[in-house]
């Protein structure tokens, strides 16, 4: 199967800082991909030359174009060149990290002049405001909500073409805990419905909680990527069990063969409290690789 | 042509709700009328006011009007946001262009109006005042793809605004300065509207107009490729 997203050897920079540096991956029909980094890290420039609003200094990206199944170069498109006579682009929404909203139109003005500019029918709007709870505030002016109603216009405005790639820019930066949990439910309805989603964030749990894949940017190379589970389990060096019991005290004991016999002893006299494993989260794993936080 | 109009529209909804831009629109037309309908004094040219006014409206509202239209998508990211979709910046230009046009020649309508002129002028007066909004467009619209921001665009743009708008009345009083602004197509512009019909009044402008237009289109050219077009999202829509 080609990939739906391949980018190769991406170079950039803007004067003299390097931004990205020989970055190189894949995006797969179908999956939520993760490009997780601290602010600063390059996501932004990533998405930015993904999406064919910057050229890279070096390097190119290919999406495939529709009904194309070969890695034949004809049938792969440069993203930031117009598709030739006969093929069809496939449509992409793009959710970016500012706004972009006209503060005096209402709600409804915003997404109509979008509608209308991707020639798509006012039911869709009307059907997205359903989606994102926002029907209540389609007469609204954008300068009169709040950051997390913006942020879900902004989503909105996205999801108004149907895209087959939605590139999402930090889509919960700063957003308040329920918007945040609204705006996931509908990136999992978006996935469900077969759109390939490429998220950037810095928060690792949103990124475990919705990425098929995830990639670790750090000072614009790709330090680590996979499953995250998987990711995790691999810069798992101490491969321990953490039993607390309950009268309080705590045990670390290998994972492994050896300690089921004081394991299977504690559970049958209902001692214990919790078990964890020693298993890093994708905080961790990012601090040892690069001595930095995510959310730094 | 649907994304021209859809800009268009766009435009007519934020003006409204633009007070900065709306005023640009109302001040001058309403300003002649007041004056012209309450003061009148001895000796005074006839249509004094509108063709004062008038000038001064070609100076200031569409170049005002271009620069913070632009400026303000700018900063704001909607224009990006606008051209990511799939608006070209020609359609955009023609969309937000289109509009100030429309407008400043409806209030160059009601200078007409208010000057009483009799068909033949009626037009000449419009065509000279159109001639004049084209190209105080196309320098605001230089300005405002130049300037990273409102306050940068604005800084640039009031001072133009108001050596072109008030140069013409300055020259009516102080021949001085007269003898330089035959240069500035605003005071071409007094002084076609002042001498309406007159063949020397009108070549000696339509040079000036003429070479303001060309020399404005360049720079607003200039800066659309340097400032504009650097954007990628012009040349991906483009």
């Amino acid at each position: 199967m080609t990939a739906l997203i391949q980018a190769e050897h991406i170079t950039h920079s803007f004067g003299e800082k390097i931004i990205l540096e020989d970055i190189s991956f894949t995006v797969e029909q179908g999956e939520v991909i993760g490009l997780l980094g601290p602010s600063g890290a390059g996501k932004t420039t990533l998405v930015n030359i993904l999406t064919g609003q910057l050229k890279a200094r070096e390097g190119n990206v290919r999406i495939r174009t529709e009904g194309d199944g070969s890695r034949d170069p004809a049938g792969i498109t440069d993203s930031a060149r117009p598709v030739k006579a006969g093929k069809k682009q496939l449509v992409t929404g793009v959710m970016m990290d500012s706004l972009g909203l006209y503060e005096r139109l209402s709600v409804w003005d915003n997404l109509r002049i979008f509608a209308d500019i991707y020639r798509v029918p006012v039911s869709r709007i009307e059907k997205l405001l359903d989606r994102t709870q926002l029907r209540s505030a389609r007469n609204k002016t954008v300068n009169r909500l709040s950051k997390g109603m913006r942020g879900r216009v902004n989503l909105c405005r996205a999801l108004l073409k149907e895209a087959d790639i939605l590139y999402l820019d930090e889509p919960t930066s700063g957003l308040d805990p329920s918007t945040i949990w609204k705006i996931h439910q509908l990136i999992g309805e978006e996935k469900q419905s077969g759109t390939t989603v490429f998220l950037t964030t810095h928060n690792m749990h949103e990124a475990q909680a919705l990425c098929d894949r995830i990639m670790l940017l750090h000072e614009g190379k790709i330090v680590e990527q996979g499953v995250p589970r998987d990711i995790c389990a691999r810069h798992d060096s101490r491969r321990e069990i953490e039993v607390t019991l309950q009268n309080g005290e705590r045990h670390s004991i290998p994972n492994a063969r050896e300690s089921q016999g004081i394991l299977s002893e504690w559970i049958r006299e209902e001692k214990v409290r919790s078990i964890h494993s020693s298993e890093p989260d994708l905080e961790k794993v990012f601090l040892e690789i690069t001595g930095r936080r995510l959310s730094d | 042509m649907k994304n021209i109009v859809t800009i268009f529209r766009k435009q007519l909804k934020e003006t409204m709700r633009n007070k900065e831009v709306l005023i640009q629109f109302l001040m001058f037309p309403v300003l002649a009328v007041f004056m012209t309908k309450s003061i009148q004094i001895e000796g005074m040219p006839p249509n004094f006011f509108v063709q004062l006014f008038s000038t001064m409206y070609v100076g200031m509202a569409p170049l005002v009007s271009m620069e913070a239209i632009l400026s303000e998508e700018k900063e704001k990211n909607t224009l990006r946001v606008l051209l990511m979709a799939d608006v070209t910046p020609w359609q955009y230009l023609a969309g937000v262009g289109g509009y100030v046009f429309l407008f400043c020649m409806l209030g160059a309508g009601v200078f007409c109006l208010l000057g009483g002129y009799g068909s033949g002028e009626a037009v000449l007066f419009l065509a000279v005042l159109g001639a004049g909004i084209l190209v105080s467009m196309l320098l605001g619209a230089a300005i405002g793809a130049g300037s990273s921001s409102q306050m940068a665009a604005n800084s640039v743009g009031v001072p133009l605004m108001l050596l072109l708008s008030f140069l013409p009345m300055l020259s009516l009083f102080n021949s001085h300065i007269s003898k330089v602004t035959g240069l500035v197509y605003t005071e071409q512009i007094r002084r076609m509207l002042t001498a309406l019909g007159e063949g020397e009044a009108i070549g000696e402008g339509l040079l000036v107009i003429g070479g303001s237009f060309l020399l404005f289109g360049g720079f607003f050219v200039w800066q659309y490729h340097g400032s504009l077009a650097r954007d990628k999202y012009l040349s991906h829509n483009g």
